[in-house]
């Protein structure tokens, strides 16, 4: 089969921030983390350089779900848990646009669990921004399946029972080619990993901790807080030592099959020993353990943890039509309807 | 006078083969079917298999059977009482005795009623001997035996060699209705040809069958002849409705120039259509199959916001767990094709089994007021009309549309004249301008249909989603005013396509004492039993719906001129009540079964003559 990579049109003039801003009021909470991932994406679509009737934006239902009406692009609003089918469907139909999808984490990994390990496992060249709030906003307040164990949610008033997903290990467990976490009050790395994403081919997905200022206030305060933020989060940069903490004195290293916390200069460790991050390795195993990765023993990854080179879903369609269109006899309907046995009445 | 000699010449015959599911019976009652296509019947069939992919041998409940109705006339069903029927084993022998009649012919493998056979299957006696048969036309055969004779020498083992059995059957049957082997042998050389010897050992004991009948005693030597129909001039293929319905989408998508995508979900009677698109690629369908009925038809609502023809196909259980999806595509007004490929429910039900009973699903299914166009198509070949029509309309008036075929539509086929798809009408998606001032709900003033303004194109850049629209500006808005408004407009947009759909037909007199009303699969027998009345003298129309949501204009007119109106279909009475709600002013009475089982024309003679006696 002949390669053809889906290629994105793109625009011959500079485009701005201006040219995404939809005009109509934005409706979120003012606090709420969504604001910042807004900003975020006005400052990366005009940076990707497509034409700006190329983007288009799918969401389910949920906060975050309303984001395609704040943006000026074409834009799809969903219903609960389907924005992955249904940016499918888009991609699949109409693989020269760039498609982008927000969801939540109910709307991801609740409702839409199927559809989201799927789009994934297919690697659909789409990038997905997942909300993840650890709450359900639009329904005011009950528990999600990020939601941590114990919590006091409106629907668990007792703590939740329930073992909550860790996104990035599922998306892995799903044989996910991106994944990519971040804060919501960093924009400057926000803009950067959305960036990646949009250059990945395949299923991107960007994990943002975003705060709910209603209904779960501060849930990744002991991560993404100005107190906390140095010595609980790292930020991966490929090709460079895995270093943290308020003075840079501290790193990941791998020791046997297990990550560990280590301080440079102690017991005659130096930064020759630790962790060179690899976003790019096919082998997901040490993604996975620097997904997993999180308090009280480890600080939480940010940036990009991963971004393999795979064949999308999309590009295989288009070379099997391609294929097919070269070696089949069948050009047209007329010519399928003759085909076969059939037999002359005169 | 019969053309061939000692022959029984007949208008019509009724042929089934019946056996354990895996005796092959699916293929020889095929190859039979064709075969008489081939020689100019016209014909319909429909293959019954269990539910189980191998069933306990030898039980009822594992009978397969393939039926074909063939003639010199129109066939319009695919028959009731059999002429011949052809049973490989004692217990499909006992399941199918109910529809033989005094001069059925009844072809048996006598080698195959042995006492283990026999009582799996519940016979306390041998029927061949005991009795019971006495009046049917029973022919012996001894099939096992046979075939081990032929193939003794030949170093073929036992078991490959007794796969043929449903070959030597197939010989003999030709042979009863004077057909020749020749379609049948290009066919197994065709299928078989690259498996080492077995297209000869095919070939071969379909031979020894075919020459079976010269060794008969001759009281046994009964034929029969069934002239060549008188068919239009022209090119034809049997075909079965699942294939026809995947063709007539892809016919849609070229005449509208579009690209066909079908997001869809295994499910039985509809996974043919899934299987059967998957295989066009070089006509650039696009295929996903999805990981559920959701995301088959949320994908297809994407890729019909991208551009595409978008189709999902399903059956029962399948368009339940659609239902969300399509009050989106109410709400977006999209086109988009759902195929519901009916089948015997509740739930899960009885998959493969035929029903019509999913219609009010179809027409209310789904939360709020959700209308959108209703068709069902009448038999295999019109499978194909249909589904290029639903396309039509779902894309000209920019509405999802629901086509209702069901199982034995699906599955069972017909001789399908090869229509010239340049000479279809042309499909003309109601595009947006590039760079125009678009507003997503400004409507076109006869159609009312919105404009579809494709991703990717310049200028029209806009946002839709399931939630209420502003009118014309498609803002998200909570306005109970516009609300009511936009209500309205869904629902008048999806009426005003009976403008642009065919008037509905009456078969017979305009006027007269008795109107008998069908929809969908039903139309062959019930059409059937309308022939004979009127043969009987009686004043009986007929009027079979294609259209149900909108219904034809002159619906009211047509009903206005009869006596009395009965609606004839199979489930407890789902059109009927539609109707009693839609056009209140008339009396309708009603015919109904659901036994999964198809109408049979004496039943539906009895219903009609009592209520002409009243
Ligand atoms: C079929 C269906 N079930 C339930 C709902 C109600 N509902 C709307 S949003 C939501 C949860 C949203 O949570 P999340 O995806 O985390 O998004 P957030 O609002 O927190 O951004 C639920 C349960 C719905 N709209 N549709
Ligand atoms: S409820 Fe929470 S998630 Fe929703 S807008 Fe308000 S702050 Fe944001």
């Amino acid at each position: 089969m002949s390669p053809i990579i889906n290629s994105i049109e793109r625009s011959n003039v500079e485009l701005t921030k201006e040219d995404f801003v939809s005009g109509l009021p934005v409706k979120w909470c003012p606090g709420c983390g969504a604001h910042a991932i807004l900003a975020a994406v006005e400052n990366v679509f005009p940076k990707i350089g497509y034409k700006k009737e190329n983007f288009t934006i799918v969401s389910g239902i949920g906060c975050s779900s309303r984001f395609p009406y704040y943006v000026n692009t074409y834009g799809f609003h969903g219903i609960h848990g389907r924005a992955h089918a249904i940016a499918t469907g888009v991609k699949v139909a109409n693989p020269k646009l760039s498609v982008w999808i927000a969801t939540g984490d109910g709307d991801s990994m609740a409702i839409g669990g199927n559809h989201f390990i799927h789009i994934i496992r297919r690697n659909v060249d789409v990038n997905i921004i997942l909300f993840n709030n650890m709450i359900y906003g639009l329904t005011k307040g009950q528990y999600s399946p990020t939601t941590p164990m114990g919590s006091v949610t409106k629907t668990s008033p007792y703590g939740t029972i329930e073992h909550p997903f860790n996104t990035g290990e599922l998306v892995m467990g799903a044989q996910g080619t991106f994944f990519a976490r971040v804060p919501d009050n960093n924009v400057k790395l926000m803009t950067e990993v959305l960036f990646e994403a949009a250059k990945h081919d395949g299923t991107s997905v960007v994990e943002v901790f975003q705060n709910c200022v209603i209904f779960n206030d501060k849930v990744h305060a002991q991560i993404t807080s100005k107190e906390y933020k140095d010595e609980n989060q790292v930020i991966l940069k490929n090709g460079e030592p895995i270093i943290f903490g308020a003075n840079k004195d501290k790193g990941i290293r791998l020791n046997g099959t297990r990550l560990e916390v280590v301080k440079i200069g102690e017991k005659g460790v130096t930064e020759e020993d630790l962790l060179v991050h690899d976003q790019y390795q096919q082998d997901p195993g040490i993604h996975l353990m620097l997904a997993k990765m999180g308090p009280p023993h480890f600080p939480v990854a940010m940036g990009v943890i991963r971004s393999a080179m795979y064949p999308t879903y999309d590009d295989l369609v288009e070379m099997q039509i391609e294929e097919a269109k070269k070696t089949s006899k069948i050009k047209c309907v007329n010519d399928l309807l003759n085909s076969g046995d059939t037999f002359e009445i005169s | 006078m019969s053309k061939v000699k000692n022959a029984i010449e007949l208008e019509s015959a009724v042929v089934k083969f019946v056996g354990d599911s895996g005796d092959g019976m699916q293929l020889v009652g095929t190859l039979f079917a064709d075969t008489t296509a081939y020689d100019g019947n016209d014909l319909a069939t429909f293959p019954d298999y269990p539910a189980e992919i191998r069933p306990p041998q030898n039980t009822i409940v594992g009978v397969s059977g393939f039926q074909v109705h063939f003639g010199s006339k129109k066939i319009l069903t695919f028959g009731e009482k059999l002429d011949l029927l052809v049973a490989l084993n004692p217990a499909s022998l006992k399941a199918n005795l109910k529809w033989t009649k005094a001069d059925t012919v009844i072809l048996v493998d006598v080698d195959a009623f042995d006492e283990s056979a026999l009582e799996k299957s519940g016979y306390s006696s041998n029927p061949l001997t005991d009795g019971s048969l006495k009046g049917r036309k029973l022919i012996q055969v001894p099939v096992t035996t046979l075939i081990k004779e032929k193939t003794a020498s030949l170093g073929i083992d036992n078991k490959t060699a007794l796969r043929t059995r449903n070959m030597l059957m197939l010989g003999l049957a030709l042979r009863v209705f004077n057909k020749r082997t020749d379609y049948c042998e290009r066919y197994i050389d065709k299928k078989f040809g690259n498996k080492g010897n077995v297209a000869e050992l095919n070939k071969m004991i379909l031979k020894v069958g075919y020459d079976y009948f010269d060794k008969l005693p001759s009281e046994e030597k009964i034929s029969f002849y069934v002239a060549q129909a008188k068919l239009e001039k022209g090119k034809y293929r049997n075909i079965n409705g699942n294939t026809a319905t995947a063709w007539g989408l892809i016919a849609a998508a070229e005449r509208a120039n579009l690209q066909l995508y079908l997001g869809s979900y295994p499910i039985t009677p509809a996974t043919e259509i899934l299987m059967e698109l998957a295989k066009h690629k070089s006509l650039g369908v696009k295929v996903v199959q999805a990981e559920d009925e959701i995301a088959g038809i949320t994908s297809a609502i994407g890729a019909s916001f991208a551009g595409a023809l978008a189709a999902t196909s399903t059956s029962g259980p399948g368009l339940s767990l659609k239902s969300e999806a399509l009050g989106l595509a109410v709400m977006l007004e999209l086109p988009l094709v759902v195929v519901n490929v009916q089948r015997g429910g509740p739930s899960t039900g009885l998959p493969t089994k035929s029903e019509q009973a999913d219609l009010v699903q179809a027409l209310y299914g789904r939360n709020g007021e959700a209308p959108m166009l209703i068709m069902a198509a009448d038999s295999p070949a019109d499978c194909f009309y249909s589904a290029f029509m639903a396309a039509k309309l779902s894309v000209e008036h920019m509405t999802p549309c629901i086509l209702l075929t069901d199982g034995s539509l699906g599955n069972g086929s017909e001789l399908f004249k090869i229509p010239d798809v340049n000479t279809m009408p042309e499909i003309k998606p109601p595009y947006a301008q590039p760079n125009t001032q678009y507003q997503p709900y400004e409507r076109n003033p006869e159609t009312l249909a919105r404009y579809w303004a494709i991703p990717g194109t310049e200028g029209l850049r806009h946002r839709i989603g399931g939630l209420e629209k502003e009118n014309i500006t498609g803002i998200v808005s909570t306005d109970p005013d516009n609300h009511e408004l936009m209500v309205k407009l869904r629902a008048e947009k999806v009426q005003r396509i009976a403008n642009y759909i065919p008037d509905q037909e009456v078969f017979g007199e305009q006027e007269g004492d008795l109107l008998v009303v069908s929809w969908g699969g039903t139309k062959g027998v019930i059409r059937e039993s309308v022939i004979e009345m009127q043969k009987e003298g009686k004043k009986v129309s007929h009027a079979h719906f294609r259209y149900i949501m909108p219904l034809p204009k002159n619906t009211q007119q047509i009903f206005s001129k009869f006596k009395k109106i009965i609606v004839c279909e199979l489930n407890s009475g789902q059109f009927v009540g539609y109707l009693r709600a839609t056009l209140p002013q008339f009396k309708y009475d009603q015919a109904n079964k659901v036994q999964s089982l198809p109408f049979f024309i004496d039943e539906l003679k009895e219903k009609y003559y009592k209520l002409l006696e009243e």
